[in-house]
């Protein structure tokens, strides 16, 4: 493994960009360059310099600042979004694969159902209904995450139900409980993980999504998606305004699908030889 | 009263063509310390009968008749009884050992598991009891290698351990569903002389699966031969190994190849059965060897041959097999007639 992972050069640059990210938004809460929050109006719309490294917006906010405080949205979202919609998906695809029959039946059913709606619509509509707000567009994205994980979860859990190895438990005297827990969740665990990091920058998109339509995290709270929707009225007096918020967007995204691209490497021992 | 009783056992599995009778009446009894040879081709309904007897038949199957362990009905038991069976009173050894242990496992939890959980060992005891097990299985250093993992392992190894597994609880039943068969020649008489050495030290009944009548010769007293689900000949091995008197008992015969010296061999080729299994749902409604069988009368076709006892063993009983001997029965038409010489009619 250690070899392998040495050498797998697109996980290393995904995990260099993912903790890039993380550090980001860790960094925020001590320190950042300038104020994000603070408007200087005699400040508005600078040039990157040296007192604000990336320039300021249309209220002289800094924006070097407001990337790295707006990295905590894009994580906060990501990870309960990612953590609800695998909390509950896990859950219902391990016992539709558990208990097949009905059971299978309508969880399936009421997957495909949610899938039916486009999720980026659906959250519109579950914020216009419960009101705009970081929270609301937390729980609209991990609803719309729990049928995936339901799907492919149940999809791997079958494959191993199926396993010589899963009989033999069964034989055993081993109760499908047990089963799960101890053959079926360690086995199918590597899918889940890669399928994770792919649903958190899916989820990063969506919060940016949200917020660019005023959906999403709210004033004063900066958020990438927001500064996106805010710069894009000034994209002729000052294009660098929208380029940093996208540019930081694009590289948690990029970084983490190379991530999440890496970990399926190596965690299939089946790739990694072909490769 | 036998430790194993099954009587008109009956699965039916839905298809794409409907539901077909994947194993049609099958009866036997088999006593602690006997060993019960089940053979025949592949998707004759072997492994079903296996699955049925552990209660693992997939859940869409339809099964009826009587399964009866020590008197107890398991047809119909609740999947919490029957866990408690499983590993505890009966248990299996598979014929893939390559894929029968979690990879992710080490070895000798895999072993300690069925301790722990039937006989309520804590973890130190059930090791110290896996140990035992490996060793006594033969796989040596047991107790270094307790914490290795599958891949770790040869595969005639890897049979040992999983046959460790189904014997941690000491069962009253084993059944061995082709246990030899993915392994090489020289391990596989290691194999089976352990089995054999298991089931006489715990006096267990062993139900034994497999195509190679080698295997069945010197394993099993009593046997089953299976043709498309149905048994057609059943009776103590050396009575139906002597006698054949299933046209497709004669088949299997044939088809055995033989080291002989190529001035004693017959010319031509291997004799094969003519024809290729049927598929289940293709089945005729009579005997399902209809039409294969060289000796198929109209008859065949529409009456599903009744059971016709040959021959009750004489003679005292073995010391060995002091158990209930299994009469010689057939199930086929025309075994008078094969029998008497009389010429072979074509449909």
């Amino acid at each position: 493994m250690s070899v392998r992972l040495s050498s797998h050069r697109s996980f290393w640059l995904g995990a260099v960009l993912t903790s890039l990210l993380i550090a980001c938004a860790l960094l925020s809460f001590a320190w950042t360059p300038g104020s994000a929050y603070e408007m200087n109006m005699d400040a508005a719309l600078q040039p990157p310099g040296s007192r604000h490294w990336l320039g300021t917006d249309a209220f002289g906010r800094d924006v070097a600042s407001q990337i790295l405080v707006g990295a905590r949205a894009s994580i906060a979202v990501g990870l309960i979004a990612v953590g609800i919609g695998l909390a509950a998906g896990l859950a219902l695809g391990l016992l539709a694969s558990a208990r097949r029959g009905w059971t299978e039946e309508i969880i399936m059913r009421l997957a495909d159902f949610t899938f039916a709606f486009p999720a980026l619509l659906s959250a519109i509509m579950l914020t216009a209904v419960f009101g705009a707000g970081m929270v609301n567009a937390i729980i609209a994205i991990g609803i719309f995450n729990i049928p995936t994980f339901a799907r492919i979860t149940r999809a791997s859990a079958n494959a191993i139900w199926a396993r010589d190895y899963v009989t033999a438990a069964r034989a055993c005297g081993k109760s499908r409980t047990a089963i799960t827990l101890q053959h079926v969740l360690p086995n199918i665990a590597s899918v889940l993980i890669v399928q994770a990091t792919i649903q958190f920058a899916l989820a990063i998109l969506a919060e940016a999504a949200l917020s660019y339509l005023g959906l999403g995290t709210q004033p004063p709270q900066p958020s990438w998606g927001r500064m996106l929707s805010e710069a894009q009225t000034l994209m002729f007096q000052a294009p660098l305004l929208a380029i940093w918020p996208g540019l930081a967007i694009a590289l948690s995204v990029l970084g983490l699908n190379l991530l999440g691209d890496g970990l399926r490497d190596l965690l299939d021992p089946r790739l990694a030889r072909t490769r | 009263m036998p430790l194993l009783e099954v009587s008109d056992l009956t699965i039916q599995l839905p298809t794409r063509r409907g539901l077909v009778q994947a194993v049609r009446h099958v009866g036997f009894a088999l006593e602690r310390g006997a060993t019960l040879g089940l053979i025949g081709e592949s998707g004759c309904g072997k492994s079903l009968t296996a699955l049925a007897l552990m209660g693992l038949l997939p859940e869409q199957a339809w099964v009826s008749g009587s399964i009866r362990l020590d008197g107890q009905e398991l047809l119909g038991l609740s999947e919490r009884r029957l866990c408690a069976l499983r590993g505890n009173r009966m248990a299996m050894v598979f014929q893939e050992p390559m894929t029968a242990l979690n990879p992710l496992h080490g070895i000798g939890r895999q072993v300690a598991e069925p301790l722990r959980l039937h006989l309520g060992l804590g973890r130190r005891a059930a090791q110290a009891r896996a140990v035992e097990l490996l060793e006594r299985v033969g796989i040596a250093q047991a107790a270094q290698r307790f914490g290795e993992y599958p891949h770790q392992f040869s595969g005639g190894q890897r049979q040992r351990i999983t046959i460790a597994m189904a014997l941690a609880c000491g069962p009253d039943l084993l059944i061995a569903d082709e246990p030899t068969t993915a392994l090489d020649v020289t391990v596989q008489q290691q194999i089976l002389a352990l089995l054999q050495e298991l089931v006489a030290e715990h006096s267990m009944a062993l139900v034994l699966i497999s195509h190679d009548l080698g295997v069945i010769a010197q394993n099993a007293e009593q046997l089953l031969v299976m043709y498309g689900g149905s048994v057609v000949e059943s009776g103590m091995t050396e009575a139906v190994f002597r006698q054949r008197a299933h046209p497709y008992t004669r088949g299997l015969f044939a088809a055995r190849p033989q080291m002989l010296p190529a001035a004693a061999r017959p010319p031509g080729h291997l004799p094969t059965i003519a024809g290729t299994v049927p598929e289940l749902a293709d089945l005729p409604a009579g005997c399902p060897f209809a039409g294969r069988c060289a000796f198929t009368a109209q008859a065949c076709f529409a009456q599903a041959p009744a059971p016709r006892l040959l021959q009750v063993p004489a003679g005292p009983a073995p010391a060995s097999l002091a158990f209930w001997r299994q009469p010689h029965v057939v199930r086929c038409l025309r075994d008078e007639a094969i029998h008497a010489g009389a010429p072979v009619t074509t449909p």
